[in-house]
């Protein structure tokens, strides 16, 4: 492994350090662990031996999201090779930066659409307002004179 | 005496420092494929979104066989751990091997889109089109992107095997085939995402 390790060295001329190619062994722990991260979560929901244990489907869905987070790092670590002293520490700056991005872009969009979706809701019994005749404007409430100071209630004889 | 001084001033190094060919190729690529995981976060958070708007359509329960998924992830996970047995004959310098395990992992490659394909087709063939639903615009979009990068990524493959096959294990080669071995790796972690939030968590 020594010998391999110098013989990669010397054909990469230059100090290469981060050009990590792993060993057999640890592409196989690597599969081992993720063959059986994979197997567990399409077992749980191909057989659902959980079914009768819980009421809802949300405790099964953590489950499914912790061995998918668990699988992500065993690719990272395994397969990917990543340390964190390579490139000088460069690429998990980069990718801690891109995490951050990526909870931002998801929890956000997930965050907001949901909160419009469950305001939009009402608004699809339309039904309702046919029958009154009434618009979506409250009728009690004029808009403000031409002239009102903003911030006052403009008096409607 | 100050004006010499001004005059003599230098606004770049005076001699460039060296920099060995390729030698920022592992940070570059790695820069790469952060944009490209953040086309896949906005791609899964656009599925997050509409995924469950059916449109009085099929949904993910009608629609999806997880025993075809299974297939597909096990094809994926196998050319990943068969382009790292490349990479460990590419560090010991035996071409042959290196190019067999290449092909193995092609193989795989091939086969997971081939089983794709087929399920699009089925879909398809089923009613179940990009224009059926926004859900399915959305299942159709996050899914064919990632079979793309497949496709691109087995083309990647086809020409390094050509160019290894013609000018060996040389140090560019090298650095090419780790920059694909990143990004084939990089492949099957967006699948995990794929398998567990579309697929597992639909039939749930």
């Amino acid at each position: 492994m020594c010998a391999a390790k110098n013989s990669a060295a010397k054909a990469h001329e230059h100090h290469h350090d981060d050009a990590a190619h792993g060993t057999l062994r640890g592409y196989l722990i690597g599969f081992f662990l993720a063959v059986n991260l994979t197997i567990v979560p399409f077992w749980l929901v191909m057989a659902r031996p959980l079914d009768g244990v819980f009421d809802s489907h949300i405790p099964v869905a953590i489950i499914l999201v912790v061995f998918a987070i668990l699988q992500i790092i065993v690719h990272m670590v395994y397969f990917l090779h990543m340390h964190p002293r390579s490139e000088g520490g460069w690429t998990l700056m980069a990718l801690f930066f891109t995490l951050i991005l990526v909870i931002i872009v998801m929890s956000g969009s997930m965050w907001v659409m949901y909160h419009l979706h469950s305001n939009m809701m009402p608004s699809h019994d339309m039904s309702k307002m046919d029958a009154t005749g009434e618009s979506w404007i409250p009728s009690q409430q004029p808009f403000p004179a031409v002239g009102a100071v903003s911030g006052t209630v403009p008096v409607v004889e | 005496m100050s004006a010499t001084h001004a005059a003599n001033r230098v606004y770049h190094l005076p001699e460039e420092p060296h920099h060995p060919e390729g030698h920022s190729t592992y940070l570059g690529f790695w820069l790469y494929l952060m944009s490209d995981c953040l086309i896949f976060a906005i791609l899964f958070a656009t599925y997050a979104v509409v995924g469950g708007n059916y449109a009085a359509g099929p949904s993910p329960k009608d629609l999806f066989d997880l025993e075809l998924v299974a297939l597909n992830t096990a094809m994926l996970l196998l050319s990943s751990i068969t382009y790292g047995f490349a990479m460990l004959e590419m560090v010991r310098g035996r071409k042959k091997a290196t190019l067999g395990w290449l092909g193995v992992t092609g193989l795989f490659g091939l086969a997971f889109l081939c089983i794709e394909i087929y399920e699009f087709a089925h879909l398809i063939h089923l009613g179940a089109t990009p224009q059926r639903s926004a859900f399915l615009s959305a299942f159709f979009t996050l899914v064919g992107t990632h079979g793309l990068h497949v496709m691109f990524g087995i083309i990647w493959l086809v020409t390094l095997m050509v160019q290894v096959g013609m000018h060996g294990l040389t140090a560019a080669n090298q650095r090419r085939l780790m920059c694909l071995s990143l990004f084939w790796h990089f492949l099957d972690i967006i699948w995990i995402g794929v398998f567990t939030f579309v697929y597992l968590m639909g039939v749930l």
